[in-house]
């Protein structure tokens, strides 16, 4: 069993952080540039990780499967960054936020990562401000704030509906400065198939050149994985289609736990499905929940109506009726479910009844056509284009998807996996949402964990392993990780199948969002369980991965990833089946109050589950890292 | 309101440019796309095409793609010669099947230009824009130096602009659509966002010699004005910013040439 | 050094000499027009003019050099960004070629350049070396006796009484010929377009252009080109009209 020991420092909890900084061990100006680190990915986690690095002296090494480290899904988050800056004068303080994420995570995060996590977010405004971000300002030339869900104050920076991009971009630009003067050497369109452990210590890459098809092997005193979530499980969802688990999951198959993979985030306002060839679901930012109201008919019968003939009276605005102090502001599971809910009740709208209204007309009243374009102008259109509909004319119709996954790789308070020399940053890992995340808090993790807390507990690790001791890319270790992969490569291409990779992708994506979803139950996920690796067999006998593996094949690329996501799949349900409470983003429906909300289970599951690998055909393991709560009281989430 | 006829599948033809790699010569080759929803993306086209190869055992159309929801920059087809195809402000991603009628035949290819050689099919090899952003696009600070975040406030106006420019995707459409395969438009919105920033101010001079430099190396075409570059645009770009750019470096160049050196230029030893 | 180098090695650079090369022969042609409007009055006004510029000496060679530098570097920067451009985009062109809105006029630079450029050489064999056209030549033409003093500025540069060329007969008797005054007239239109796009990039290129401003400089380049257009067209139009007459043959000048 591995040992989960989550190095939270003693102390009061505001002075963790600080009092841990000057406890670490530190590495010698002089001797950084001796150790080299590798970073796999470049979101905001990974290339700000990167970035702070190489400023620091270390020799890094950046891998992308991407063609630029600009690519990466963080590009895509739209409504803002949090911190607890207060400029609003509203009552924010970094323990409010704390609080906040804390209570939005449903009890079920690291109380020291969360309060670290507050108290650097105002660092990152700071870094990205210097960068020269350029946030949304008032006329007095100072940031302005916008409110987001799950928050009573306005705390939320933003650059219009693209803040992902723009600290993305900023840190891209850190990354690309770093490139330019030589201290990072970056590899794009490099894909990480297999993490190489030489004496129990992550040591190593192996790495597939996706346009020539070169298996490579890269060693490094540590190995820093920012790669992202796994929400692509679900096929459908607001992931980009790279976006893929193969990274972590590989890592996972080397002894890295993967902790809690049963947290998934099913957001509110997506634009539904229109058809099986979909390969995407599109977000409509949650910044639009302060100015819409979303309902749907009170009557049945109304929901094929035309929304404009249906009178108010007739309209329920659910969320408002539920959740009267948050309202539509409310967190983006209890959202989610609650639009599950009614369509449940058969007043879902749109020709496939999985859809609720998203109204603006009384924001249209209130401030004018002109004055919503102003703030959601980008998002009208987004829709226009997908949909063909106007929502300044009609109201938009949404419905939940899958946006973001909590779970990850176990990380210890310094970042580090279970397998010393290994970190896990940003959505890989698992530390800081619990088991649902607050709006605009996953730029703020990302950019927390490169920028503030990697530079200085990498070198508490790094300070342990001798400069130079660095093993060399041609130990046995790498050349049995190399062979692993060629391995799996042949025989993918060699497979006499008949069916595409999407043809599996696809029924997994429906299998999980029908057992593993926004509701859960244990007859489900059974069911799920001797679906899932039935469906890894048939996938192993079927599919057909055209063209070879030396040059640009993206069937293989595809195949790859999709087998690890069945696999992961498989332990997503095992986890949500083991977890007999509801909580944040996972809701079994045998755990639920009376009124449908979330009933966890703290005595028995106030914990982290931590999965470890036993090999092929074996069960895993389940590891347990109990949540010391000492600031916070568990409670019951209330919103109402 | 939904089109009339928004629900009525259609038909296409493809003729699509297929290139093994850059050393090989490439071709058009023709495939039917048939009973398509005009829902559907173009993208989503092209998926169900390459399913469709596969099974029959013929090589998938490569195509760059990834968030499709046109915020990546990824995607990049040329659709009948228009670079991310019909449409005004929107990436190939974004396209869909909508916008083409029943029957219609669709020319589909990269993005041309030498400085973004083939990688296979309508795949490009477009890192020459990061070389571009390696030489200059940034504002020189380490994280923990930076100083609080209101300590600079920024004019509104100078914010919005630089945010205007700041939307670039990276995405190559510019090139692709300039009939000089320039730049400059991509280069352009680097330098005019942080160029607008006080923040930006340390460097900006070094930032517009060192980035235009860069581009010149690495064989893009010059700008002759034609303001093709911002039609294509999937954020709708300003060329504006071009003639910013043009002043920037005009004056750049003048003060590198007129500014007394400093003795401790080469870090005072 | 730096900047000198980099004016003629970067690709702003050469635009930027474009731009100012292109300035300094649009302020020539302006003047060459406005001096060459004379020729509707007094043939004293436009010989006296012509006398006057001879009378420059070593200062019309200087202009005359800073002209000549402008229209090779004009033409150097075009030939180099244009070899440039055409090796931009690559091993294949476009199969389907497509614009979406670059005007004529940008896309023709080149052709009209060429015209131009042409034009220019012929013009200068016409009216200054006398090589084609040799019978109504100045200095085949009788000379012409100022009757009143040419002022520049005020100033009398050149006295009554002087005897001097008959520049003015010589413009009249050149554009009698249709298709000289034809190929004049499609020149300086194509001159016009190229002017169109050239004074709208030159503002561009030398970063003078944007905003609100950008479209009240589309308006000043279309009106400046039509006025400079039309001003060209008046001289070989009002001499095929018949209403500009050589002034050997009576009153030079009659509005019928």
């Amino acid at each position: 069993m591995a040992t989960l020991d989550s190095k939270t420092p003693p102390g009061p909890l505001a002075d963790k952080w600080r009092k841990h900084k000057a406890d670490m061990k530190l590495v010698n100006p002089a001797n950084k540039r001796k150790y080299e680190v590798i970073v796999v990915g470049a979101g905001l986690a990974g290339a700000s990780a990167a970035s702070s690095l190489a400023d620091m002296g270390y020799k890094v090494k950046c891998f992308v499967f991407h063609d630029s480290p600009r690519r990466a899904h963080s590009i895509a988050a739209q409504g803002g960054i949090n911190a607890a800056k207060n400029y609003q004068n509203d009552g924010d303080s970094v323990y409010r936020l704390f609080y906040d994420t804390i209570k939005g995570g449903d009890y079920r995060s690291r109380e020291a990562n969360v309060h670290r996590l507050a108290e650097v977010s105002v660092n990152i405004i700071d870094q990205c401000v210097a960068q020269g971000v350029p946030f949304a300002r008032e006329y007095g030339g100072l940031l302005a704030n916008r409110s987001f869900g799950g928050a009573q104050v306005s705390r939320t920076f933003y650059a219009r509906g693209q803040t992902g991009q723009q600290l993305l971009l900023g840190a891209y630009s850190a990354l690309m400065r770093n490139v330019g003067a030589g201290t990072v050497e970056l590899h794009t369109q490099r894909e990480m198939l297999d993490l190489v452990i030489v004496d129990g210590q992550a040591k190593g890459v192996v790495i597939r050149d996706l346009v020539t098809g070169a298996i490579e092997r890269h060693a490094a005193d540590a190995v820093v994985l920012a790669t992202g979530g796994y929400g692509n499980v679900f096929n459908l969802s607001t992931y980009a289609r790279g976006s893929n688990a193969t990274a972590i999951w590989r890592a996972y198959k080397r002894g890295a736990c993967f902790a809690n993979p049963c947290y998934t985030q099913i957001h509110p306002t997506c634009i539904p499905v229109s058809g099986d060839y979909q390969s995407k679901l599109t977000l409509m930012s949650e910044s639009l929940r302060n100015d819409g109201r979303i309902w749907v008919p009170k009557k049945a019968e109304d929901r094929r109506k035309d929304p404009s003939a249906i009178a108010d009276a007739d309209r329920d605005y659910f969320l408002e009726r539920m959740y009267p102090a948050f309202g539509n502001l409310c967190p983006r599971d209890i959202a989610s479910r609650a639009a599950k809910r009614v369509c449940d009740e058969g007043r879902g709208v749109g020709p496939s009844g999985l859809g609720v209204y998203l109204d603006f007309s009384d924001a249209i009243s209130r401030l004018g056509a002109n004055g919503v374009r102003e703030r959601y102008g980008n998002l009208f259109d987004i829709y226009h284009e997908i949909t063909a509909e106007s929502a300044y004319e009609q109201p938009m119709r949404i419905f939940p998807a899958v946006h973001y996954t909590m779970g990850g790789l176990w990380v210890d308070y310094n970042l580090m996996s279970n397998v010393p020399g290994l970190f896990v940053l940003g959505e890989a890992n698992f530390s800081d949402h619990g088991a649902n995340r607050l709006g605009a808090s996953a730029l703020m993790q990302g950019l927390a964990d490169g920028y503030f807390v990697i530079p200085y507990t990498i070198g508490d690790y790094l300070a342990t392993q001798k400069p130079g001791s660095c093993p060399k890319a041609d130990g046995p270790e790498f050349k049995a990780a190399e062979d692993n992969i060629r391995t799996m490569t042949k025989r993918l291409l060699d497979n006499p199948g008949r069916e595409p990779v999407s043809h599996f992708h696809k029924r997994l994506g429906k299998l999980m969002w029908e057992f593993c979803g926004m509701a859960r139950t244990k007859a489900g996920l059974e069911t799920a369980l001797q679906k899932i690796p039935e469906l890894r067999e048939e996938f192993w006998a079927n599919v057909r991965v055209p063209g070879s593996g030396d040059s640009l094949n993206q069937s293989l690329e595809q195949a790859g990833r999709v087998a690890d996501f069945i696999e992961l799949g498989e332990l997503m349900c095992r986890d949500a089946l083991t977890r007999e409470e509801s909580c944040g983003g996972h809701f079994r429906e045998e755990h639920q109050h009376p009124d449908g909300e979330c009933k966890r289970n703290d005595e028995g599951f106030g914990h982290v589950a931590a999965w470890e690998f036993k090999g092929p055909g074996q069960a895993p393991a389940r590891n347990v890292e109990a949540l010391n709560y000492e600031s916070v009281k568990m409670s019951v989430r209330n919103y109402k | 309101m939904v089109a009339a006829n928004s629900t009525q599948p259609l038909s296409i033809t493809l003729r699509v440019w297929r290139q093994a790699d850059a050393r090989q010569p490439g071709k058009f080759v023709e495939y039917q796309a048939r009973e398509l929803s005009p829902d559907m993306s173009f993208l989503e086209m092209l998926d169900v095409v390459n399913d469709q190869l596969t099974v029959k055992g013929e090589d998938p159309i490569a195509f760059a793609h990834d968030c499709r929801e046109g915020i990546c920059g990824t995607c990049s087809c040329t659709i009948n010669g228009k670079p991310h195809g019909p449409g005004r402000g929107v990436a190939t991603c974004q396209i869909y099947m909508r916008t083409f009628r029943d029957g219609d035949v669709v020319t589909v290819e990269p993005f041309r230009a030498a400085a973004f050689p083939v990688v296979k099919d309508l795949v490009t090899d477009r890192s020459a824009f990061d070389k571009i952003q390696s030489a200059g696009g940034f504002i020189t600070v380490r994280a923990g130096s930076a100083p609080e975040a209101n300590g600079l406030p920024v004019p509104k106006p100078d914010a919005d602009l630089a945010m205007d420019a700041a939307t670039c995707i990276g995405c190559g459409a510019c090139v692709a659509a300039c009939k000089n395969a320039s730049a400059m438009l991509f280069v352009a919105a680097k330098v005019s966002h942080l160029g607008l920033m006080p923040q930006g101010q340390a460097e900006r001079d070094r930032r517009v010699l060192a980035m235009v430099g860069t581009m010149d190396e690495l064989g893009f075409g010059n700008c002759t004005n034609y303001y093709e570059c911002s039609a294509a645009c999937p954020k709708l770009i300003s060329h504006d910013f071009i003639a910013r750019m043009n002043g920037d470096y005009l004056k750049a160049s003048f003060r590198a040439a007129l500014k007394p050196e400093s003795a401790g230029a080469s870090g005072g030893v | 050094m730096h900047f000198f180098g980099s004016l003629f090695r970067s690709s702003i650079g050469r635009k930027v000499l474009m731009a100012v090369t292109g300035l300094i022969l649009i302020g020539f042609v302006i003047g060459h027009l406005v001096g060459n409007l004379q020729v509707f009055q007094h043939p004293d006004h436009l010989n006296g003019y012509a006398q006057f510029l001879q009378q420059l000496g070593p200062w019309l060679w200087v202009a005359r050099g800073v002209l000549l530098v402008s229209v090779v570097i004009h033409v150097w920067a075009a030939t180099v960004l244009t070899l440039e451009n055409n090796r931009a985009r690559g091993p294949e062109a476009y199969r389907i070629k497509h614009t979406i809105r670059a005007t004529l006029a940008s896309r023709t630079m080149r052709l009209t350049g060429y015209v131009v450029l042409a034009f220019v050489v012929y013009h200068l064999a016409h009216f200054t070396w006398g090589s084609v056209s040799r019978e109504s030549f100045k200095d085949n033409l009788e000379l012409y006796t100022m009757q009143s003093d040419y002022k520049f500025a005020g100033i009398p540069v050149v006295k009554a009484g002087a005897e001097v060329h008959d520049v003015h007969e010589m413009v009249v008797l050149g554009f009698s010929h249709p298709l000289v005054s034809l190929f004049y007239i499609v020149a300086v239109g194509l001159l016009s377009f190229h002017l169109l796009h050239g004074l709208d990039s030159m503002f561009q290129t030398l970063g003078l252009r944007s905003g609100r401003w950008s479209g009240a400089l589309r308006t000043i380049a279309v009106v400046f080109c039509v006025t400079y257009f039309a001003g060209n067209l008046l001289i070989p139009g009002a001499v095929l009209a018949g209403n500009l007459r050589p002034h050997t043959a009576g009153p030079a000048f009659s509005s019928r």
